[in-house]
């Protein structure tokens, strides 16, 4: 254990029901300090309702567990002053300036030097001189980089991020990255839902999430050969317009275009070349095996999940 | 570690209401505008003891006397004559109509009879469909009825004198002799304003928040609800203040409602009784889901606050069980310490009950608050 790193969340076997609807089942989950790891999963999977028992805004109905060492259930309120969560939709006051929003978490974090702090984020975003503006007449970009600041304000050693860059534009997102892998070199665990697939690359490690249940965990690659899935690539003139004829076939899960590219995937491999063999003799097209992506695994997880969840 | 209250905290979300506050400028603007609006409209308006109301007469005999007799219902106050009928059906329509208030039917041979001392009877018809609209007129009428002939029949009627009775009823109305509704309506419209305003108003900067989705990320900061609940009330019981001075001064200068008592002593009451409205606010903002909720809640309070407290109807014409529910209220017993520290000159020990009452309300409503608020969103 000793030369192990420690684990900023040491989560086991989660669950959280609304109106007898399980959101959240059986969850287990262990983060290293100082790791970013991307939590993915369809709409309504659990994520955010994850994120907020770890971080104290809501009760967990069974399991047990540790976030930054500190128990999950009776020591919430200490877990709250050391983690800074950024909520999925923009949640600092409007109505108020830029400053007046900052020095509002600085007191209620009770941080000492708050002038002195607020003034240094301030210009280390950018903001200082737009200082007195009021908070919603900034760009989408700029309120989420405002948002991640006020919430690493009080300098938490735990970061939750919920989907933080949807409808960023990609410079901002990934000024954003920027901003996180800069923050991980310095200790702080990130723990950060993303529906975008080149961020998910970005982060040390990804966890997924489908209904409520942990579907895989690892790094992208791990991930992606964990997966015993197939895929072949058809390249060639309209390739793309074959996915209608594929999709349904015996051995194809699933056929999406690319570009004008077609990828079909499928778990058994023989059914698989089976059903593309008709495809093949035509000449034009150019067939060869390639590795899925992760949106392909992730798809071919989530349709999985969902059979056995009816 | 588990302070109730840090100052530091406290500090830092009343000063984000005030800031809230200052930029709403419509809310404010309400909050100033209501009081100043609502007090000029009903001060000016409300009138419980109606003069002038419209008359119709039918005379089928015309003498000095009956004329003595009109004179005198005009000379009350209470009665205007506006039109002669023709006849009986003439009188009857335009009662229906609404066109008069009243209608005096003088018999023929009304002046003979008199004379003779035959008791001849006048009729008064009043449209009593709004009791409190002919109730002072009527019995300014067993005056005029006492009186008016007096000097006249003098020697002239047959009729005895009626015997003087054997003993004398000496009424004083105290406090307010003249019978002034202002000097009812004004105090009572300070608690009025305070219970629509104050109940409102925390309720919706409560819900805004979650509404907004910023309740979320105030409770994933380590604030207690203590400091939330403070927080959201101090702002508005200085509001609530601003506004019962508004409401205070006016009544002197407007509407030269007397001021008897210590206002200092309705000052203290005051902040209680505002202390009693925003609890209930915050109480309802725990409930709500959303701003619309809020207000629909507010008017489900306002009204019984309204009606039972005493401040429309009067409040021991209620059945018991309707007074239970309206002692229940904070504003019944704010009615009577305002009305009683402006127009009776109350001390401190007059209206101790009702301040009792006022704090075992908020003592109710602030435990029922602090059990509902949450400090997760389960």
């Amino acid at each position: 254990m000793t030369n192990e790193t420690p684990l900023a969340i040491d989560v086991r076997g989660l669950v959280k029901s609304f109106g007898g609807r399980r959101v959240v089942d059986d969850f287990s989950m262990r983060i290293p300090e100082g790791k970013i790891f991307g939590f993915l999963g369809p709409n309504g999977s659990g994520k955010t309702t994850t994120l907020r028992m770890l971080c104290g805004l809501l009760t967990p109905d069974a399991g047990e567990g540790t976030c930054l060492g500190l128990d999950l259930r009776n020591q919430a309120p200490l877990i709250k002053r050391q983690t800074g969560y950024m909520t999925q939709k923009f949640s600092l006051y409007e109505d108020l300036t830029i400053r007046e929003n900052l020095e509002f978490v600085a007191r209620l974090y009770e941080m000492d030097k708050r002038g002195e702090r607020v003034d240094s984020a301030l210009r280390d975003l950018g903001l200082y001189s737009r200082r007195d503006q009021q908070t919603g007449t900034l760009s989408g970009g700029w309120k989420q980089r405002l948002a991640l600041t006020a919430c690493i304000l009080h300098e938490p050693r735990l970061l939750l991020l919920d989907e933080p860059t949807a409808g960023v534009d990609p410079t901002a997102r990934r000024d954003f990255w920027d901003e996180i892998h800069t923050l991980a070199g310095r200790g702080i665990t990130v723990l950060v839902s993303t529906h975008y697939m080149d961020e998910a690359e970005r982060c040390h490690e990804i966890v997924y999430i489908a209904y409520g249940k942990l579907l895989a965990s690892g790094t992208s690659d791990e991930i992606i050969d964990g997966t015993k899935l197939f895929t072949w690539r058809a390249h060639g003139p309209d390739a793309d317009r074959l996915a209608g004829q594929l999709r349904g076939k015996d051995g194809v899960e699933m056929a999406v275009a690319f570009g004008a590219d077609l990828h079909v995937s499928g778990t058994d491999e023989a059914a698989l070349e089976a059903a593309i063999q008709p495809f093949r003799g035509t000449g034009k097209l150019n067939w060869h095996p390639t590795k899925p992506t992760l949106e392909d695994v992730f798809i071919h997880l989530t349709a999985g999940s969902k059979d056995n969840f009816s | 570690m588990r302070r109730l209250l840090s100052i530091t905290r406290l500090v830092a979300m009343l000063m984000k209401e005030f800031n809230h506050m200052r930029r709403d400028r419509t809310t404010l603007g309400m909050m100033i505008g209501v009081p100043l609006i609502q007090l000029t409209l009903f001060g000016f308006a409300i009138n419980t003891d109606p003069k002038a109301l419209p008359t119709a007469i039918y005379s089928a005999d015309t003498s000095a006397y009956t004329r003595d007799f009109t004179a005198a219902l005009v000379n009350t106050g209470y009665f205007e004559i506006v039109t002669e009928a023709r006849s009986r059906e003439d009188v009857d329509g335009m009662l229906t109509r609404g066109q008069v208030q009243f209608a005096v039917t003088i018999p023929a041979n009304f002046t003979r009879d008199l004379i003779r001392g035959e008791r001849p009877e006048i009729l008064v018809e009043a449209d009593a469909t709004d009791p409190v609209a002919t109730g002072s007129a009527i019995s300014a009428l067993q005056q005029v009825k006492q009186s008016v002939f007096d000097r006249d029949l003098k020697g002239v009627s047959l009729a005895r004198a009626p015997a003087p009775p054997a003993f004398d009823v000496i009424i004083h109305r105290r406090y307010n002799p003249e019978n002034i509704t202002q000097y009812n309506i004004v105090p009572g419209l300070m608690g009025v304003v305070l219970t629509m305003t104050l109940v409102m108003i925390t309720g919706l900067a409560v819900t805004r928040e979650r509404e907004r989705g910023t309740m979320e990320n105030l409770l994933a900061m380590p604030v207690r609800p203590m400091e939330v609940m403070l927080g959201k009330i101090i702002p508005y019981v200085i509001v609530g203040y601003v506004q019962a001075t508004i409401i205070l001064i006016a009544a002197s200068v407007l509407f030269h409602v007397p001021v008897e008592g210590s206002v200092m002593l309705l000052s203290a009451a005051a902040i209680l009784f505002m202390v009693a409205n925003l609890a209930v606010g915050f109480t309802f903002s725990t409930i709500a889901q959303n701003q619309l909720q809020a207000v629909q809640m507010t008017f489900f309070f306002f009204l019984p606050s309204l009606l039972l407290s005493g401040f429309m109807f009067p409040f021991r014409g209620m059945p018991q069980w309707a007074q239970v529910l309206g002692e229940a209220l904070p504003l019944t017993h704010f009615l009577r310490i305002a009305r009683g520290i402006l127009l009776k000159g109350s001390t401190f020990t007059d209206i101790a009950a009702d301040l009792l009452g006022i704090t075992a309300f908020v003592i109710v409503a602030t435990a029922i608050a602090m059990t509902r608020y949450r400090q997760t969103l389960d």
